[in-house]
């Protein structure tokens, strides 16, 4: 078991909250989590729907896993149709809220409908309400959080809200819990706004269990941890480093898309890499990293937690940002960073923080910047549009875009809309680095063959997190391809899909799969929940979600044509670095791929492959 | 020997592994809010603290119970509640100048850190050795190693 069993079912057009049984027939093909959420909205929305009208609708969903004490198990995901690829948008993220909703008694919350005026929802156990939210419409998710924790005297309250980033219509407002983390990516956040839904806040206090063997679970679950604590990546690299422990690596193989992909190689690398966050700063001798931390019973803990120097332009005579808070992650210190050019730590974390506090998704707002930059550089933008020079490296045009953005004012408007509608709207489509609208992030195509076919085929528009081949071509994880060559990558993006799509419909953070593989965490889930679940289920069940967000991303209009990446990676050859002279060999690797997942020419699974996966 | 739970927060990344194994050992759920230990988030200075019960000598816990269901195992030094005689007066959690005795409206009782009965869970499940079990009359010593460190002149010269 491990589920809890039941939904709640929110309504915003007739403000109910209504409890139901979870479609235990469904838990068994798709888990939970990312899998059975997106059963649901597959079930329940039409692909061609408005996704900032009435008729999406948006889901926090939960795995068997989450609340549990397996390693990671914190997490829940973010369920729509994204305004900002619209295709499926599924944004996962840590931090404490998830298990708290399980706590509740929830595996899932779907909301729908639309409210006629601002409302949070608040979730205490088994009684759930909708209350007016006026007061907080308008304010950051920051102050609405502290609103709130005043509001129902309750400092354990976990909280998710929307920032003022979404209230405007950003097209990447993300959906932030626990002040600094968050469902970033798609444009979750911008729908959860355009609902009038400002913010869920949620006590739970009842346990979790249902769990099937809870002595083997145990077993199986500490056995798991102890494979974390004993690699080097997840016992060591991470904590130490986070995910900034890439910087510099990246870089060294010539696979960091700077300047808006320009080049794939950045002198200021070291500048704004983990090991720079670990060094004192000169003017008050402390670093910028205060303390790793983890999420919900994660034994990794790979969160940075920083601080922007007191002096430093960006917080001069405003203490407010003078505390410690989230920091910096690879993908968000390259987007605010390389891809803009701009190697000031400070300003870097600033704009972080900014992005937190106002909730809109870092990669998406650090390539839009930079794909500004460019237009700028070739003066198609001028200084009256931008509001201030908007050239590459300049670390005042980056902290003054992330304000601009967390408030919808002036320029910020037009970032809000995201690389691709602003390179469209000023006849340059071409220096849009995205696939199907969304942004790609830290890796560059030419420098890793593999990422390459993994932003072209991600179901949610480009994204590292899908078919994270890094590990292979990198890191050697589980085990070492030649980044340079695209042999072999189709077969290698296909399982690196599955087995995500899997995890990510577990409850488990994908971090651990540096470490684990699905036989690590097929017992634990075994042990948990009903049925059985073996290494080989767990990856047929990750290729039935994949086939099924595809056929969703089809019905809404979205071919196999957009299986592509922009032109920049598959015609302008890599200039410095091992990958110099290289582009992305995409067209080498696409057809292979549509074979290996059984997909006709035009990318659509066939009938037979939709029998075998039951769907 | 007794042994006593070592808390250095300097080690603690707050992912609430002890709060989940104490919950886990006393309800068989793992439910944060049912756990003694707790781990406090000082945001703004980056810090995580755990804390519960000291297991004080003199317990003030133990001395307020009117009705003598706090008694001391012999064994571990644990203040330990027994259920069956608690009658959820609360006065305990009033006499306690630390906060570490609750009652539990699930069960109708006071609920207070039992040391697990010598082995406690929640140093067991912590992945930094933020806490540990360790002898009781030395658990000031990883903190004395610190310091020595500095005082070896002759390792710094």
């Amino acid at each position: 078991m491990a589920w809890t069993e039941k939904i709640l079912r929110v309504n915003l057009s007739d403000k109910t909250c209504k409890e139901e049984p979870l479609n235990k027939e469904w838990a068994q093909q798709y888990l939970g989590q990312r899998g059975l959420a997106t059963k649901y909205l597959v079930e329940e929305v039409d692909p061609k729907a408005d996704p900032l009208g009435p008729d999406n609708k948006l889901i926090f969903a939960t795995g068997p896993m989450t609340g549990t004490m397996a390693s990671t198990g914190g997490r829940y995901s973010v369920i729509t149709k994204s305004p900002l690829t619209h295709c499926v948008a599924c944004s996962n993220s840590g931090g404490f809220i998830g298990q708290e909703l399980k706590n509740a008694g929830w595996d899932m919350v779907i909301v729908e409908g639309e409210a006629d005026s601002p409302l949070y929802l608040y979730i205490e156990n088994e009684r759930a309400e909708l209350l007016p939210a006026d007061e907080i419409w308008g304010t950051s998710v920051w102050h609405t959080d502290e609103w709130l924790h005043k509001r129902h005297q309750d400092p354990l309250l976990r909280i998710a809200a929307v920032g003022r980033s979404a209230e405007q219509g950003c097209l990447y407002s993300a959906v932030i819990n626990d002040l600094h983390r968050a469902a970033g990516r798609s444009g979750v956040g911008t729908v959860m706004a355009s609902k009038n839904l400002k913010a869920m806040a949620v006590r739970g206090t009842q346990g979790v269990g249902n769990i099937k063997d809870p002595k083997r679970f145990m077993q199986a679950v500490n056995t798991a941890k102890k494979v974390l604590a004993d690699n080097a990546v997840t016992g060591q690299g991470l904590p130490t480093y986070g995910t900034q422990v890439l910087m510099n690596v990246i870089n060294e193989i010539g696979a960091l898309p700077t300047r808006n992909a320009r080049e794939v190689q950045f002198e200021g690398a070291n500048e704004i890499s983990g090991e720079a966050m670990h060094e004192p700063r000169p003017s008050d001798g402390k670093p910028n990293l205060v303390t790793n931390a983890g999420c919900f019973a994660c034994t990794i803990a790979c969160g940075r937690i920083s601080t922007v120097d007191k002096g430093h332009f960006s917080v001069k005579n405003k203490p407010e940002y003078w505390g410690a808070s989230g920091g910096l992650e690879y993908e968000a210190a390259w987007a605010l960073g390389t891809d803009t050019g701009v190697d000031d730590l400070d300003a870097l974390t600033y704009a972080n923080f900014i992005c937190n506090e106002d909730g809109f998704d870092p990669i998406s707002f650090g390539a839009t910047v930079a794909a500004a930059m460019e237009l700028y550089g070739r003066g198609v933008l001028t200084t009256e549009q931008t509001g201030t020079p908007f050239d590459f490296g300049s670390a005042e045009a980056l902290v003054k875009a992330a304000e601009w953005v967390a408030t919808g004012e002036g320029f910020g408007k037009e970032l809000g809309l995201g690389s691709k509608r602003l390179c469209e709207k000023y006849g340059h489509p071409e220096l849009s680095m995205t696939v199907k609208g969304q942004e790609f992030p830290a890796y560059d195509p030419r420098g890793i063959q593999g990422m390459g076919l993994t932003y072209a085929t991600s179901n949610r528009g480009a994204c590292h997190l899908r078919s994270y081949t890094v590990a292979s071509e990198v890191l050697g994880i589980p085990e070492k391809t030649d980044p340079l060559t695209a042999e072999g990558k189709p077969a290698l993006v296909k399982a690196f899909q599955d087995a995500t799509a899997a995890v990510d419909s577990s409850g488990l953070c994908v971090f651990t799969t540096f470490a684990w593989t699905l036989e690590d965490i097929a017992p634990q889930i075994d042990a948990a929940c009903e049925g059985e679940w073996t290494a080989a289920r767990l990856l047929e069940m990750g290729e039935r979600v994949w086939n099924l967000e595809r056929r969703f991303n089809l019905a809404a209009g979205v071919s196999g044509k957009e299986d592509t990446l922009p032109k920049r990676l598959l015609d302008e050859p890599a200039a410095t670095g091992p990958a110099k002279g290289l582009v992305s060999k995409l067209d080498e690797m696409l057809p292979e791929y549509y074979q290996l997942r059984g997909w006709s020419s035009d990318g659509e699974p066939t009938p037979e492959t939709l029998q075998r996966l039951g769907l | 020997m007794q042994r006593a739970l070592s808390i250095d927060p300097g080690k603690c990344t707050g992912c609430l592994q002890c709060e989940l194994a104490c919950s886990f050992e006393h309800t068989g759920l793992f439910n944060p809010s049912r756990s003694v230990i707790r781990v406090f988030t000082f945001h703004e200075e980056g810090r995580f603290v755990p804390y519960t019960c000291t297991q004080c000598a003199e317990a003030w816990c133990l001395q307020a119970c009117p009705v003598d269901a706090i008694a001391i195992n012999a064994a571990t030094g644990a203040k330990e509640i027994n259920e069956a005689t608690c009658v959820g007066c609360k006065v305990c959690t009033i006499a306690c100048p630390f906060g570490t005795v609750n009652y539990s409206q699930a069960t109708g009782k006071v609920v207070k850190c039992d040391l697990c009965g010598g082995d406690p869970q929640c140093a067991e499940a912590c992945p930094t050795q933020a806490i540990t079990f360790v002898d009781a009359d030395q658990t000031g010593l990883e903190r004395m190693r610190h310091w020595a460190v500095k005082t070896d002149a002759a390792a710094h010269a």
